[in-house]
């Protein structure tokens, strides 16, 4: 008999992907506008890090952490309403994508202005600090991310209140086209921890428990007052930057060489190994992300479109 | 004992605080200090450095860190030390807070407050004299309030900080100790969205705010002494929410119409509020609309040179007159 944990990080895993992989499918057939951003090959880094977080805590997920909000409970059948641009998505069809959050689930929407969330994350674990909350906050961005100016600000400022927050950067070795190279003239993102006055760690972002590991003893560092952690999990994205995008700017072995550590199969070979019935569990898996996934395109399906007059509603709490 | 403007937006402040334990305020030099123009003097004692926050250089830091802990039921109050440097935050204010409400579908809500002391007159050159409200105007989502009088400055930040979405709040620098009344004991809000009318006319309108709301007012005294013409002024004190209906009222009563404001001409409210009258009130014109603003110039620092760029009583008067002959 598997044990509870085991069998929900499986489930994340398997539904997170499941979700995305018939996100980009419906994208191909058109039925989902705009811009989908597939975090396929990076899985484990929100899964390990949401697990085990409470509702409370506060998370600023990235354009490609569907499982962020999976993880942080919340409804996959409004998540896939947003993407589909629906009146009973998180934002009513405002916006697609993950520029929604759910702030009853600790889910805060991002912009396409990667990093401006980093001081929004600080802001919140502020507010912790201030009312003796023991609840953390975590920001999720890209290498590329981390050239901006409010990653710096954030940074610094969390170093200086040792604030109750992670910075977990998703370091997949390309911003859109950019490679790493080009984007900074360091190796790990992590070490500029140090110029901010906290730790930073490096895990491997297809190993579950490695993630697991170095994301929850910064969560309980953060929780018990000892501030930031700056978690760099070394990952690669299978797809282009968008659906849109054929990364031909990467060398062809790169992608072959990082399926051969896919997070998912990686996970498995653990489960193998404490001698569960891994093809029982597949299965049974499966078929269960399978019917959360196709409930969540025939709800989004189905649902209304929004009427145009709501476009200028939502701006102000009383409209004028 | 009369109260200063900025005694009175220290006040406002400082009465919130009491009020409600999740107002606070952040901002470079705000603690230790008690602030550049010493808005925040004393709360560092009487607050603790928990809700007094001593930031960074950091714009884009004190808005977003505002903006995380409003959006878990906080009421920051962001200083900018000097309007200028809100650009800094820019992406923050249009990006970040200004969208939120809408992209969460309503299920979040971002009631912060972004003090910035605006405007020119005090010698500040080009880096402390702006008035930033343009760059703002057309981002839905953000309110933008610019007081002209000690009541209102304080009257409208507290209302400010009570409103549940992000209201930019452009405190004229010109006027912090060089106007002073007596405010009630009292508490009161004055509510966000509401014009004042500052001078009763039937002649013509001055439509006006902040700083601008003085030099309008005594243009307006020498133009019924000197001129036998009666004006009205209008101070908007909020351009948005902005109170179009008094301002079409009082248009449609004087017929003619001058607005006058210490930002650039170009791109600057003035435009805006003269396309919707020419829209709404075009019927009741009975001559061009005119403005008086700053010239399409940076606040440049010399004296003659400042002087030559803003607005004036000689320059409202002189306009007032030409369009007077129509």
């Amino acid at each position: 008999m598997e044990n509870k944990e085991d069998r929900e990080l499986y489930f994340y895993l398997k539904l997170t992907r499941e979700f995305e992989d018939r996100v980009s499918k419906l994208h191909r057939q058109g039925k989902i506008l705009g811009g989908v951003y597939s975090g396929r090959g990076q899985e484990a880094i929100v899964v390990g890090v949401c697990y085990g977080l409470r509702r409370e805590d506060f998370i600023a997920p990235l354009h490609r952490d569907m499982g962020a909000f999976l993880v942080k409970g919340v409804d996959p059948n409004r998540l896939m309403a947003q993407l589909f641009g629906k009146k009973t998505g998180l934002s009513k069809g405002k916006d697609s994508f993950l520029h929604a959050g759910d702030l009853s689930r600790g889910v805060f929407g991002a912009t396409s202005m990667l990093a401006s969330t980093l001081p929004v994350a600080a802001g919140a674990a502020l507010k912790f600090r201030m009312k003796k909350e023991s609840h953390v906050a975590v920001a999720f961005f890209g290498e590329g991310a981390s050239s901006r100016g409010d990653f710096h600000e954030a940074l610094n400022f969390a170093g200086i209140h040792k604030l109750p927050v992670l910075f977990v950067c998703e370091n997949n070795f390309y911003a859109y086209s950019t490679p790493q190279n080009m984007q900074m003239a360091v190796e790990d993102v992590a070490i500029r921890a140090e110029g901010y006055g906290f730790k930073g760690a490096v895990c491997s972002g297809n190993d579950l428990h490695a993630v697991m590991k170095t994301a929850h003893a910064a969560v309980e560092r953060a929780r018990e007052g000892e501030g930031p952690t700056l978690i760099e999990c070394k990952t690669y994205r299978y797809h282009g930057h968008s659906e849109h995008d054929q990364p031909f700017y990467r060398p062809q072995n790169e992608l072959i060489e990082w399926e051969s550590r896919d997070p998912i199969q990686r996970f498995e070979i653990y489960l193998e190994k404490k001698g569960y019935n891994v093809d029982q569990m597949k299965a049974d898996t499966e078929r269960e992300v399978k019917a959360i996934t196709d409930e969540a395109v025939r709800f989004a399906e189905e649902s209304p479109w929004p009427e145009g007059k709501e476009a200028i509603e939502d701006l102000y709490a009383n409209p004028f | 004992m009369p109260t200063t403007y900025i005694k009175a937006i220290h006040d406002a402040m400082f009465e919130e605080m009491k009020r409600d334990e999740n107002v606070f305020v952040l901002g470079e030099d705000v603690g230790i200090l008690g602030g550049a123009f010493k808005a925040t003097e004393g709360f560092l004692q009487e607050f603790g450095p928990e809700r007094v926050i001593d930031t960074p250089i950091a714009e884009s830091l004190i808005v977003g860190a505002a903006i995380g802990a409003a959006v878990l039921g906080m009421r920051p109050i962001a200083e900018m030390q000097f309007a200028d440097f809100i650009s800094c935050a820019y992406d923050q204010i249009i990006n970040m807070a200004g969208t939120l409400r809408y992209r969460h579908g309503g299920g979040a809500q971002v009631p912060i407050v972004i003090r910035g002391p605006s405007g020119a007159g005090v010698h500040g050159g080009l880096f402390h004299s702006q008035n930033p409200e343009s760059y703002f105007l057309s981002v839905p989502g953000l309110k933008i309030v610019a007081p002209a009088t000690a009541y209102d400055a304080k009257g409208l930040l507290k209302a400010s900080i009570r409103d549940n979405d992000p209201v930019l709040f452009f405190e004229h620098k010109y006027l912090y100790r060089r106007i002073q009344e007596e405010l009630p004991e009292e508490d009161y809000i004055v509510p966000l969205g509401q014009a004042a009318l500052r001078r009763e006319g039937s002649e013509m309108t001055f439509i006006t705010y902040s700083a601008m709301v003085h030099p309008s007012l005594a243009a307006a005294e020498r133009l019924e002494k000197e001129d036998g013409l009666s004006v009205e002024v209008i101070d908007l004190r909020s351009l948005r929410p902005l109170d179009w209906d008094a301002v079409f009222r009082s248009v449609r009563k004087t017929s003619k119409v001058v607005i006058i404001h210490e930002d650039r001409r170009t791109g600057g409210i003035g435009g805006e509020i003269s396309a919707r009258l020419s829209e709404e009130c075009f019927e009741s014109l009975d001559g061009p609309i005119m403005r008086v603003t700053s010239e399409d110039t940076h606040y440049a620092f010399s004296p003659p040179l400042e002087e030559f760029i803003l607005p004036n009583v000689d320059k409202i008067v002189a306009k007032a007159r030409t369009l007077a002959a129509y």
